[in-house]
């Protein structure tokens, strides 16, 4: 090995990042070379002169809690969040237990005859869609609409026209439930469509919740003047809330 | 978003090295004031990819972030850090034993220590991360992105004495 090339490794060797053939060839040419050994000395002094620590800076004590107190202001989140995440969560686990609750009491404490109803009524509006055969009589002017039931039914249901308020009859449509025929009256929002259900409410002794949400339906029910209404839509809840409330009226 | 826990990991895992954080910031800005200020923000970064740290050797990785950051720091000062062409040295003198080196094998800790301050940015950094650091020349190639036979002839410059100027 020469000279230079032992210049190229002698830092490594000092610093024992050779491979041991690379470092027997350096060593063996330093135990000849004065000049070379005399690098090596220099190299190994100005080491220990640098490793003895004298040359390490320490950090001040306040740095520390600088670094700290910059992380927290910078994220601002960083306690408040885990909190506020915390009750986002307990609050979603409660309205879940809330609902599944009432879910498993509704179904249990439901009457079996009202559970097939309430299937009835989401299979019959699902299935006046699927059809293409949402109505039998297609008007928004309830003047038609109404004597259109005339011969059909026993009773007249109402056939309110709400088109001011945002919910426009499009028609009646003859249908079937609790074996009997009902009046379904068809109100448009938007793309979505409303069925009502109605029929005289006399015999029922079943006292129903108001409302509920089957197969991703919101149903609303209710009975006035001896009237038993069913309400069935994709709709939100508060805009068939809205539908509801003002057919009550 | 992140949690208490994770801070608290952070400040368990990673603010043990701050001294070592703060000596090379320290050795590459050569004043207090600035050294702090750079540990500040790479301990801001650091904390900022935290999760993206898959328990790799802890240390080098905050420095390597505090390299990162040193350098972007003086790019915003419009400060050129002092950089050779290609970070290598060419002419590391061999044989005649200069006065410096015959100075430094008793220099005296200020005189090894402006010696040290004079070198040239790359060179300071490699030194200090090998003889403050005991870092291998492959984990300073990864810190510095330099291929490890830079890193062999960057600390040649111990070799004399800091002969370089």
């Amino acid at each position: 090995m020469t000279c230079n090339e032992t210049r190229n490794l002698r830092n490594a060797y000092v610093d024992g990042e050779l491979d041991s053939a690379g470092s027997l060839a350096v060593e063996s040419h330093v135990r000849a070379c004065a000049s070379c050994s005399r690098d090596v000395e220099n190299v190994r002094a100005l080491i220990s002169g640098i490793e003895n620590g004298a040359l390490r800076f320490k950090a001040p004590p306040r740095l520390k809690r600088n670094v700290q107190a910059a992380i927290r202001k910078a994220n601002p989140t960083a306690t408040s969040s885990f909190f506020r995440w915390r009750w986002v969560s307990v609050a979603v686990s409660v309205v879940l237990i809330i609902a599944l609750t009432w879910t498993v009491t509704m179904r249990r404490t439901q009457s079996s005859e009202e559970a097939q109803l309430v299937d009835d009524i989401v299979s019959n509006h699902v299935r006046s869609m699927m059809a293409n055969h949402i109505t039998d009589v297609s008007s928004s002017d309830s003047h038609t609409v109404k004597p259109w039931f005339g011969g059909k039914l026993d009773y007249s249901p109402p056939a309110k026209d709400l088109t001011e308020q945002g919910f426009r009859l499009i028609g009646g449509r003859l249908d079937y439930l609790e074996n009997r025929p009902v009046a379904a009256l068809v109100y448009q929002r938007s793309q979505h469509f409303i069925n009502l259900f109605v029929w005289p409410s006399g015999r029922s002794e079943i006292k129903p919740k108001d409302q509920l949400s089957l197969q991703g339906y919101n149903v609303i029910h209710w009975t006035q003047s001896g009237m038993t209404y069913w309400l069935i839509s994709e709709l939100n809840l508060p805009e068939l809330n809205e539908c509801a409330r003002l057919l009550q009226e | 978003m992140f949690d208490q826990n994770e801070l608290n990991a952070f400040n368990e895992t990673v603010l043990p090295h701050l001294d070592a954080a703060y000596n090379l910031a320290r050795w590459l800005t050569r004043n207090d004031h600035d050294a702090e200020d750079v540990v500040q923000e790479a301990s801001l970064r650091a904390f900022k990819y935290w999760k993206g740290f898959s328990g790799r050797d802890c240390r080098s990785w905050l420095l390597a972030i505090v390299r990162n950051t040193y350098y972007s720091w003086i790019r915003t000062r419009s400060v050129q850090p002092e950089l050779t062409e290609d970070g290598e040295i060419d002419d590391v003198d061999e044989g005649n034993p200069s006065p410096e080196t015959a100075l430094l094998q008793n220099a005296d800790r200020e005189m090894l220590k402006a010696a040290l301050e004079d070198l040239p940015v790359e060179f300071r950094e490699a030194i200090v991360l090998r003889e403050m650091e005991g870092l291998s020349y492959k984990e300073i190639a990864d810190i510095a992105t330099v291929p490890i036979g830079t890193v062999m002839s960057r600390l040649a410059a111990r070799a004399s004495g800091f002969k370089l100027f």
